[in-house]
């Protein structure tokens, strides 16, 4: 008899732990799958528009974080609703194969080449991003790229396209795999260059010991896009709720909200709006 | 160094002030590790003690599956929860990828193997005759097994420990199958990986102090469990 | 492996299994108790057929062992001598008194609270025997209790248990080989080797009335003589042995070939010349080989011409003054004599 009272005690407990885990009370049309990338993350500017999003239309969001890369690919599988990402040239061929139905920008900043004081390869004063890179390369100075598909990798690439010079597979030129932070980190720990997202830069410059060589480039503007996945090819993606989303993120309330986002914390906005522009 | 101290500061206070979103965090970490180690433990003790109790053809390579599951990388566990979780995959329709759930499904899995080898190791471990020496004091099967488990209770309480250890510092699953939402399924691991690449360093310091000290707290239970002397 | 046609163990006997290690005594006890999983026959207990789960609980439930090692568990002694009865849901109370009586049976009163890990080896088997005797078994197996103990220990716990036995009258089944603790216990014996049970019949039939060589080896019997019939008349015969004539009791034929069983109590050593002696027959000379003290008795191995083991006690040792290389005379009444027809090998 005892035994079997402490058995009846012992599922009683394991059962009460399984019912507090709460998954949510919402439905399936009620929740959105929001695929971003770590800049933007952790740029925090998500954190204060989804909760106004969601109070406003009682959706639920799920925001993942991954890089553009994996969230282009989740959205070609239709596992995500929504795409906010940065990756301009891999954007438009999502778009022309047909996995998005709706492409517009939202907002927009610079990409930054920073690097060490000392400037090895002596591109202080160049105007032009594909000269820079190509200094870099002639005097095989240390550079730090992000090797992992994220917007600023393509943007670096698209760089180095230009100068017609392959970085891949020489000495100076190391591939983190990491985000935009740890990258960074790496950069000024090993005194290398590297290109930066201006929000990324921003909040972690009082750890850096990095400096800004080119910056407010014309090569080197970094536009935000908001994407809906098409429902035709994936049924289970909720482009209603996707299309909701991406309306209030290019809407009044939230531009402004970008606009003026940063300002307190790092004395400049980190984003500039640009919906209804382009 | 000085990054270690201001984290344990910011430790201290995010503690002391009751932070809730920390608070949230540590709980979820708590709730969600729990209950996979709880799972494990079913499932761990239950088979291992079947294994080690049985024979027959195949034994020796499910016990070796079992051992080799013991190191499995979890992050291979997490991809292959996720690919199974997928909306458009084979389980899509429990819609259960990015929940708290699937981390508890995801860490289940990792545990399990552990749980399972040492179970096993430890019911071969005790003396051959003395399950046929409580069979032969006129106990039922189930009898026997409870008898066993308690006369085991020294290692099997070591695999608990174990495989909570395991799933209470994973964090390659737990982002993978939970997605590190704010609020809804981010836990001290997954949250001190995203504070790293951010950049905050003492934030992130400050989380791993005290994803130790929760670490610290339910081991020093286990082990009073464990240890506590029989009679004189 | 296990070849038995047939075996019963009768209500309030206590029988013992003698042999070998590897006679396959453990596996008959463990078939008594269903603790092996194979085997094929049935057991029929107290009239009922065990044949399904329940009717094999139900044994399990009156039939208990005890294993060389004492196998107790990681709990108090208290704990372990109440385990049997915790399995069968007595209330507490019950529980506190039954245990309190086997404690004080087996003198462990004293160590109730302690840990079961911190006794003695021989304690231990104390706690073993009273958590056995608690639960009131039907049958109890003991498969070689006191094979691990030290002599001392060894016989204080087998007083104990004879007492104890015999008071409540319990059917007991014991392994064992030790031949003296078989004769001290047994209202039978049973002789095994090789999975089979060679005989079985009370401790006096089996000792004195040994079936074949190797029963007569294992029940004490030193000297096993082998030799031919020489000479026969009504009830008795002369056998060639080595060279000298040795009289028996037997009804074999001419020339045929037998073995003399002859127990060393039975080998009387004097220091009378032979002439002197009157009415014994198989009168010996020899010279003593070795001289080895046997419990409370010596062993004398003497050559008569052929090897001979007598037992003669300390008293006599002195008083004959008997040393190794001594010539001595040994005598054995005809009567004494076991005579056993040369077997070819037993099938195995």
């Amino acid at each position: 008899m005892r035994l079997l009272k402490k058995k009846i005690w012992l599922i009683a407990l394991i059962l009460a732990f399984f019912l507090n885990i709460q998954n949510g009370v919402w439905a399936q049309n009620k929740i959105i799958i929001l695929a971003t990338t770590t800049s933007i993350q952790d740029a925090g500017l998500l954190d204060v528009l989804i909760p106004i999003f969601e109070r406003k239309t009682g959706y639920f969001i799920k925001t993942i974080a991954v890089g553009s890369g994996q969230a282009l690919a989740l959205g070609k599988r239709g596992e995500v609703d929504l795409l906010l990402v940065h990756s301009p040239e891999e954007e438009k061929k999502f778009m022309s194969d047909g996995y998005g139905i709706s492409r517009r920008g939202v907002m927009e900043n610079d990409f930054l080449l920073v690097g060490p004081a000392e400037d090895p390869a002596k591109i202080k004063g160049t105007k032009e991003a594909v000269n820079a890179f190509q200094k870099i390369s002639t005097s095989s100075s240390l550079f730090i790229s992000r090797g992992d598909n994220s917007g600023t990798h393509t943007k670096e690439l698209s760089i180095w396209e230009a100068t017609k010079i392959t970085p891949e597979g020489q000495r100076w030129y190391q591939q983190t795999g990491l985000g935009m932070g740890q990258t960074l980190t790496i950069a000024s720990e090993k005194r290398g260059y590297t290109l930066t997202d201006q929000g990324t830069y921003m909040a972690l410059r009082k750890n850096l010991n990095l400096e800004v060589f080119l910056a407010k480039n014309k090569d080197l503007r970094n536009y935000y896009h908001v994407i809906v996945v098409n429902p035709k090819r994936w049924p289970k993606v909720n482009d209603k709720g996707a299309w909701a989303l991406a309306d209030f993120l290019l809407g009044k309330e939230a531009q402004e909200i970008i606009r003026t986002f940063g300002f307190s914390q790092f004395g400049s906005p980190l984003f500039f709006p640009i919906a209804n522009q382009r | 160094m000085e990054l270690i101290w201001s984290g344990l500061k910011k430790a201290f206070f995010l503690l002391i002030t009751l932070d809730p979103e920390v608070l949230n965090i540590t709980f979820l970490s708590l709730k969600i590790s729990g209950t996979a180690t709880l799972i494990s433990l079913l499932l761990g003790i239950t088979l291992g003690t079947g294994l080690a109790l049985s024979e027959f053809s195949g034994r020796r390579f499910l016990v070796s599956l079992v051992n080799t599951g013991m190191g499995f990388p979890p992050v291979v566990v997490g991809l292959f929860v996720t690919i199974l979780l997928w909306r458009n995959g084979p389980l899509g329709f429990l819609g259960i990828l990015y929940t708290p759930t699937a981390i508890i499904i995801a860490q289940a899995i990792i545990a399990t193997p552990i749980v399972t080898g040492i179970t096993l190791a430890a019911m071969q471990a005790l003396p051959k005759n003395l399950r046929w020496q409580i069979l032969a004091l006129g106990a039922t099967r189930w009898q026997m097994i409870w008898f066993l488990i308690k006369e085991a209770k020294i290692p099997l309480l070591a695999g608990a420990m174990a495989g909570f250890g395991g799933v209470i510092s994973e964090v390659g699953a737990s982002i993978m199958v939970g997605g590190n939402i704010k609020g809804y399924s981010r836990v001290l691991t997954t949250a001190t990986v995203m504070e790293t690449s951010k950049g905050n360093f003492d934030l992130a310091i400050a989380l791993s102090i005290i994803l130790l000290l929760l670490a610290y707290l339910i081991n020093t239970m286990l082990t009073q469990i464990q240890q506590r002397e029989r009679p004189r | 492996m296990l070849h038995i046609p047939d075996f019963s163990v009768f209500r309030g006997e206590i029988l013992s299994l003698l042999g070998p290690n590897g006679a396959g005594k453990t596996t008959l006890l463990q078939a008594l108790a269903f603790l092996t999983p194979y085997f094929q026959g049935e057991i029929i207990f107290q009239g009922q057929k065990i044949n399904s789960a329940k009717s094999i609980l139900a044994l399990r439930r009156q039939v208990t062992m005890v294993f060389q090692d004492p196998l107790l568990l990681d709990t108090s002694v208290y704990d372990n001598v109440a385990s049997g009865l915790k399995i069968r849901g007595l209330k507490k109370k019950e529980i506190q008194q039954i245990v309190s009586q086997n404690l004080e049976r087996f003198d462990i009163s004293h160590l109730a609270q302690r840990s079961a890990r911190k006794i003695s080896a021989g304690e231990a088997q104390r706690v073993a025997l009273a958590r056995a005797f608690a639960i009131q078994p039907d049958i109890l197996l003991l498969d070689e209790p006191f094979a691990k103990l030290d002599q001392p220990t060894r016989d204080s716990l087998l007083a104990d248990l004879e007492s104890v036995l015999r008071q409540t009258k319990t059917t007991t089944v014991m392994a064992t080989h030790d031949r003296l603790e078989a004769l001290r216990l047994s209202d039978r014996l049973a002789v095994m080797n090789n999975g089979q049970i060679l005989q079985i019949g009370s401790p006096e039939e089996v000792m004195n009335k040994p079936l074949d060589e190797f029963v007569a080896a294992f029940v004490g019997v030193e000297s096993i003589l082998t030799g031919k019939v020489v000479s026969k008349e009504k009830g008795s015969i002369l056998v060639a042995v080595s060279g000298q004539t040795v009289a028996a009791i037997g009804e074999m034929d001419l020339g045929e070939t037998v073995a003399l069983c002859i127990r060393p109590e039975n080998v009387t050593l004097t220091d009378l010349p032979p002439h002197e002696l009157s009415s014994a027959r198989n009168v010996f000379r020899g010279r003593i080989v070795k001289i080895s003290p046997f419990g409370l008795f010596y062993r004398i191995q003497l050559d008569c011409g052929f090897p001979l083991i007598s037992y003669i006690t300390a008293h006599s040792l002195e008083k004959l003054k008997l040393e190794e290389g001594m010539e001595a005379v040994a005598s054995f009444k005809a009567t004494s004599i076991h005579v056993l027809r040369k077997k070819e090998k037993l099938p195995v």
